[in-house]
């Protein structure tokens, strides 16, 4: 048994309410550069929809992940070693642009400077690609909630693949019944197929956390990742010519802090934590011939933190003593393995994904008040999940491999959980048959009910911090906690500010943020020992520092610059 | 044709532009070449990338670029062949100069239509492609001219021997024996200047294909992932090899700290780490 620490991420779907906030916050903090306009490390897509890139579930055109062959052996699906170099000079399965959007911006300049006339100035969409006039046909929610289902429908992968083994019987119901938002970042999964895909062996998974990473500088772009990865969350860079993907904001996690996704989500859905799991089983794991086994040997892979002898062996590999307890801790391991609530997004494609999603159960209740039932009785809440086999076969296909039994028996727990609490709410005695009818007992569903519907900041983020002695094992070499300067400390080294070792990413994040959070004054760069840190920036004006500072008269400055080159005027200074 | 028929080094007159040109370009393009190579590899890794534009076009590419590209690999294999192994190999394993000619030229003209059919595809594609011509920079413009001419010369000196049939020029006896001397770094500048004008503007321009090599996008080959083949899937960034690494008190031998002499720029970690 190699124990391994893994950090990982559950969305709650009954909470989402589809803002894309989530979208706009990562976006600024991580794609807001040129050559990654069309990339969305977190995207948010409403089912039943074509998601991002359009169909990226079809695995028959895509070739993402994995698949086993004929000898049962786990194997990638776009073909093997010799095949890839052999397929390298031109990748033969490449989404283009085009499945994604062609990114444009408008000219705005014309708003302004249009002559007067007699009809008002338009500002036309320009292709952020190729800078001329575009037509805007689609972008990433053209198809959000259900736009143009009508006409696009059936396109939806699942769609397709739920009509095909129930024949019509979906077609006229689920226009009617439900839509659901499905947020999704990179799966940081345990056996990353994008991983495997690389020629240059440049992604690389964290050892201290899991985190999936590129590493810029050994990416030689040559785009094996993007097909391999079957949610198709690694982005080409076309400025770049790199791969770039989901960082689960490391910067921040690296100093305990949530990702930007889980900080800014309005509907606080989401769930970070650790698991642990064993690496060695992970392959034969994933080489499950049965689909719809997957999920237990997914289980099976992850490890029991409260289990002596899993603590004994994750000391034996150095995970520090703090990281076990928040292993304890986690809410993500409480809602994938001991409520067993939360489930993988597509399973069957044998990657061991390590974001967890917690199936909706929103629909039901409404249907089953519009109809005019109580929605929050258990028995009625039991058999409207029973009777709606169409939305749970749906989703059975993106999280259990289509087992509907286990989705059932997810949003039966989710419906018991609401019936019992209610209960409870109204001042009865606590009706403890409700919990047992889905295999719990009422202690466990009232911890439930307390990491779901309270779900405390502290609770839903059990985020270990980076170690000093592992600091050289993460991302920003030399980076660590009591790092001279670290938190709490931003002195400069002793020769002046461009002295001594730089200040790493994280620590400087962690300041700035600091900094702003708890002063009145727009956020300056004088902590920053004379570099820009954008990670914090916030949009208002230009980062100082980015740019030269502009002398207080420039024409005045124009004219005497020539006779007093160099001669330092303290016109820029900050007041 | 007379001097190409001469023996090698017997009495072609060796001019100062010759010495420049054979005895003295070829060094400086491996310097330039080598240097640049080092150079671009320690401190531009980030821009050491194909610039694939795939994702703006992908149906003409799919045909172009394998064309190009396996057509050049087999031009390399050509070139290897012509240069490095002598004739008198070749003619004591029985192999006639006749045969070897067909072949030179059969083999060696497909590879080359081939990869001069790819590159102007490519280039096609790249002017009439929106998007791929605005992402094409001056530097790209640059290469492209180059190579073309790399190629269209070095096809032009095959068909010449195709229509000149037996009398065609035996760049065996002239170019190849001057690529070998150069390795033992005792040109055989004679033979070479004695190679017909196509021969010479080829090599010529080969060689500053070379010299921008360094410098352009084309380094993507000097990194082709064939360690792919013998890597393990799943890459985890070791926490032990990077505690023997950069670990004070043993005298590892990975880590630059144990190493006499300069530090290399930038933060140790950085440098000692998976490199």
């Amino acid at each position: 048994m190699r124990v391994m620490a893994q950090m990982g991420m559950v969305m709650n779907l009954d909470k989402c309410i589809g803002c894309h906030t989530c979208s706009v916050t990562c976006k600024q903090a991580w794609t807001n550069r040129a050559g990654t306009e069309y990339v969305w490390f977190n995207n948010v897509e409403t089912r039943p929809g074509q998601g991002y890139p359009r169909r990226y579930e079809d695995q028959e055109r895509w070739h993402g992940g994995w698949v086993l062959n004929k000898r049962g052996k786990l194997v990638l699906k776009a073909g093997g070693r010799v095949k890839k170099l052999l397929g390298i000079f031109a990748s033969p399965v490449q989404p283009e642009l085009k499945d994604y959007y062609e990114p444009w911006t408008y000219d705005y300049k014309t708003l302004v400077d249009a002559p007067l006339g007699d009809d008002f100035p338009v500002a036309r969409p320009k292709s952020l690609i190729t800078g001329k006039d575009t037509k805007i046909t689609w972008s990433a929610n053209w198809d959000d909630d259900l736009g143009g289902s009508t006409e696009n429908g059936h396109l939806d992968p699942i769609v397709e693949k739920v009509r095909r083994e129930s024949e019509d019987k979906i077609k006229f119901a689920y226009e009617q019944t439900f839509m659901f938002y499905l947020p999704r970042i990179c799966e940081h999964c345990l056996n990353p197929s994008c991983m495997a895909s690389c020629p240059s062996g440049a992604i690389y998974k964290r050892v201290e956390d899991g985190i999936v990473l590129v590493d810029q500088d050994k990416c030689r772009g040559w785009r094996q990742c993007v097909t391999g990865c079957p949610y198709k969350k690694i982005y080409f860079n076309h400025k770049t010519g790199k791969a770039e993907k989901c960082t689960f904001c490391y910067p921040r996690v690296e100093v305990g802090l949530p990702t930007v996704c889980s900080e800014t989500c309005v509907g606080r859905l989401r769930y970070l934590g650790l698991f642990l799991y064993d690496a060695d089983a992970v392959t034969a794991a994933a080489a499950v011939t049965d689909p719809q086994e997957l999920y237990d040997a997914q289980m099976d892979v992850l490890l029991d933190p409260n289990d002596p002898a899993v603590q004994a062996a994750a000391r034996a590999q150095n995970i520090p003593e703090d990281w076990i307890d928040a292993a304890r801790r986690s809410p993500v391991y409480a809602l994938a393995k001991v409520y067993k609530v939360a489930l993988p997004l597509h399973p069957e494609y044998r990657t061991m994904p390590m974001v967890w999603y917690v199936p909706p159960l929103s629909p039901v209740v409404d249907l089953l008040r519009d109809q005019g039932h109580d929605g929050e009785d258990h028995g009625n809440l039991f058999g409207a999940i029973e009777a709606l086999r169409i939305p749970v076969e749906y989703l059975a296909e993106l999280f259990t491999a289509g087992d509907a039994d286990r989705v059932t028996a997810v949003l039966k727990k989710l419906a018991a959980m609401r019936s019992y609490m209610r209960g409870i709410s109204l001042g009865n005695d606590p009706d403890d048959s409700i919990p047992e009818a889905v295999g719990m007992d009422g202690q466990t569903m009232y911890e439930m009910y307390r990491l779901m519907a309270i779900a405390k900041y502290d609770e839903r983020y059990v985020i270990p911090k980076a170690h000093v002695e592992q600091a050289h094992d993460l991302e920003e070499m030399g980076c660590s906690l009591d790092f001279e300067g670290g938190p709490g400390m931003q002195d400069t080294a002793h020769f002046g500010e461009a002295s001594g070792r730089p200040v790493p990413v994280a620590v400087e994040t962690f300041n700035a943020l600091r900094d702003r959070q708890t002063s009145d004054e727009p956020p300056g760069g004088t902590s920053l020992r004379g570099r820009v840190n954008l990670l914090n920036w916030d949009g208002t004006g230009a980062p100082s520092g980015l740019f030269p500072e502009k002398a207080l008269f420039p024409d005045k400055q124009h004219t005497e610059a020539g006779a007093s080159p160099g001669s330092g005027t303290p016109a820029g200074e900050q007041p | 044709m007379l001097a190409s028929e001469a023996e090698p080094g017997s009495v072609v007159e060796i001019s100062t532009m010759d010495i420049v040109l054979w005895g003295v370009l070829p060094y400086v393009m491996v310097v330039v070449l080598v240097g640049g190579l080092v150079w671009r590899y320690k401190y531009d890794q980030f821009g050491w990338t194909t610039r694939s534009s795939q994702l703006y076009e992908s149906k003409l590419l799919r045909i172009a670029s394998p064309l190009f590209h396996f057509g050049l690999l087999a031009v390399i294999a050509g070139h290897f062949f012509g240069l490095v192994i002598p004739m008198a190999w070749t003619r004591a394993v029985g192999m006639s100069q006749d045969f070897y000619h067909f072949n030179a030229l059969f083999v060696g003209g497909i590879a080359g239509v081939g990869t001069l059919g790819g590159i102007l595809l490519l280039i096609y594609r790249r002017r009439t492609t929106g998007p791929v011509f605005m992402a094409t920079t001056t530097n790209d413009k640059t290469m492209y001219v180059v190579l073309t001419a790399a190629i269209v010369f070095g096809l032009w000196t095959t068909l010449a021997s195709v229509f000149e049939g037996e009398h065609g020029h035996n760049y065996r006896e002239t170019v190849a024996p001057w690529f070998r001397s150069l390795f033992i770094f005792q040109p055989d500048i004679a033979a070479m200047a004695g190679a017909p004008f196509s021969f010479h503007l080829h090599t010529l321009v080969g060689m500053a294909l070379f010299v921008i090599w360094p410098f352009t996008r084309l380094v993507h080959a000097f990194t082709a992932p064939l360690h792919y083949l013998f890597r393990p899937y799943i890459v985890y960034r070791s926490r032990d090899r990077d505690r023997q690494s950069t670990g004070a008190a043993t005298s590892g031998t990975t880590g630059t700290a144990a190493r006499r002499g300069w530090s290399a720029v930038g933060t140790r970690d950085r440098d000692t780490r998976n490199r």
